[in-house]
């Protein structure tokens, strides 16, 4: 199987055989898979919420890393496609024994594994997994250290077209904790593929990477003037070992300059939607009214989710 | 890419809507498959003066050849906007060959629900069955050989053209 040295997610036509990252994927490539998913979302609704085109395949959910939104919706979406779905949670089995994630996975495949779902706390580990599996074994990457989360991008981004319908006239601010979010760094490249003119992040200094600005993104300090009239705002999980590491004073501190409360989302539009990937530390990075408020679209993230990894799945598993 | 003109598509629609009109109930719901069979769907629904609203699937979630050609680029979403539980269906094409399309749509209805029945309305049959399917409404049957593929097109105003092409090889 030839796939693109330089980013081997891509097979000789060009077309997707591993998901791992947004970077690097043609605007093309991520359009098909927001159309998908908006189809999958009529399946969801009917009566009967399975189709069957993953019919008598095996889809193995390679979790080395805790996790219950993704593991669960990647499970239901691969359910809803017919698929056999096997969960492992590898940090207490063979891991423990001292097996390598490679002989992990040799063996997986052994047993006849099509897909392989990864989340795993060392950047890059999914590509390492990608190289090594058979022609036709396929690879998700749903969360690698702090390189990439392409499910969660690709889902907020089709949140943002369900709720705002067009990119070109978009402002998007990303606040938080983006010098460890793999999600930040998946939302950033997908924003600019599909044409949002204007990305704004927004956070302290010890929590934002040294020129992140390369990327093409405006820097913020200040909540008030990072959100004065933006359409978007997506908020990022402050990590509990953050809260009271060396970057930042406290969680308290943290809220009072970069929680989103009422007030300060008051800067933006008023039709602005409010984005968070879950889980959400209330009191911290965002407060409950805004969190259940009419702007958030939080819940709805979460079943569109569902949806976006039918779609990425029955792309890769059709070939 | 070359083609050669058919029977006059809006000729058959008319001839397919009185074929339709003394068996097809007020209360009967409209399928179109997508794309050619919406654009007929509706224009029968219009004709026809039905009261359920036209519902219409892409069968691409449903295909046989899915796991040799993989997944359509350009998936459409369905939209079945009533309750096909003990409803007397119609699905619409606009031309029926193997008859695998229609294979899928019916599997993907009965996902929706019971229908009483299902009845197949096609503007083109040009023959070529590999299943055990026929239409009870039919504009004409055209003969077209196994490498050519008729399609249905549509203009701005929407007018209808079915236009012959040779499959690339």
């Amino acid at each position: 199987m030839w796939l693109d040295p330089a980013n081997p997610q891509l097979d000789k036509n060009g077309e997707l055989h591993h998901l791992l990252s947004i970077e690097g994927l043609p605007a093309e490539i991520l359009w098909q898979i927001l159309d998908t998913a908006r189809s999958f979302v009529g399946v969801t609704q009917r009566e009967v919420r399975k189709v069957p085109l993953l019919r008598g395949k095996a889809v193995f959910n390679l979790f080395f890393e805790p996790s219950t939104r993704t593991r669960t919706t990647f499970e239901i979406a691969a359910k809803r496609l017919s698929a056999d779905v096997i969960n492992l949670a590898i940090n207490i089995s063979s891991q423990t024994k001292g097996e390598t994630v490679l002989d992990t996975v040799a063996n997986l495949s052994a047993m006849q594994a099509d897909m392989f779902v990864v989340r795993h706390a060392a950047s890059g580990a999914p590509y390492l997994i990608a190289r090594h599996v058979g022609a036709d074994i396929h690879v998700i990457n749903a969360g690698d250290g702090r390189h990439s989360h392409p499910t969660q991008g690709l889902l907020d981004m089709f949140a943002i077209r369900h709720y705002k319908k067009d990119f070109s006239a978009l402002r998007v601010a990303i606040v938080g904790d983006v010098l460890h979010s793999r999600v930040a760094r998946s939302q950033i490249h997908a924003l600019t593929t599909l044409g949002c003119p204007e990305i704004r992040v927004i956070g302290p200094k010890t929590l934002l990477p040294s020129h992140v600005e390369n990327l093409g993104v405006h820097v913020y300090h200040d909540m008030r003037q990072g959100l004065k009239d933006v359409d978007v705002v997506m908020m990022l999980r402050l990590q509990n070992e953050r809260m009271e590491g060396p970057l930042l004073p406290s969680a308290q501190e943290f809220y009072k300059y970069y929680g989103l409360t009422e007030d300060k989302l008051a800067a933006a539009k008023p039709d602005a939607i409010v984005l968070h990937p879950g889980p959400m530390n209330r009191g911290v990075e965002i407060d409950s009214s805004v969190a259940d408020g009419a702007q958030s679209v939080i819940l709805p993230q979460v079943t569109f989710g569902i949806a976006i990894r039918m779609a990425v799945m029955s792309i890769l598993a059709g070939k | 890419m070359p083609g050669k003109p058919l029977p006059d598509a809006e000729q058959l629609l008319a001839a397919l809507t009185d074929q339709m009109r003394p068996t097809v109930g007020p209360d009967s719901g409209l399928i179109g498959i997508h794309t050619g069979g919406v654009w007929i769907a509706q224009r029968l629904h219009q004709a026809l003066g039905l009261k359920v609203p036209c519902g219409s699937l892409d069968v691409s979630f449903y295909r046989d050849d899915y796991q040799k050609i993989g997944l359509h680029r350009d998936v459409k979403t369905s939209d079945i906007p009533f309750d096909v539980d003990g409803r007397d269906l119609i699905l619409v094409d606009d031309v029926l060959y193997t008859g695998r399309t229609i294979r899928a749509a019916m599997n993907e209805l009965f996902d929706y629900g019971r229908p009483a029945s299902i009845r197949l309305a096609t503007l083109v049959d040009r023959g070529g069955r590999e299943l055990p399917i026929a239409a009870q409404f039919v504009g004409a049957v055209v003969d077209a050989l196994p490498g050519q593929s008729i399609e249905l097109t549509r203009t701005g105003e929407g007018r209808l053209t079915l236009v012959l092409h040779e499959d690339q090889p």
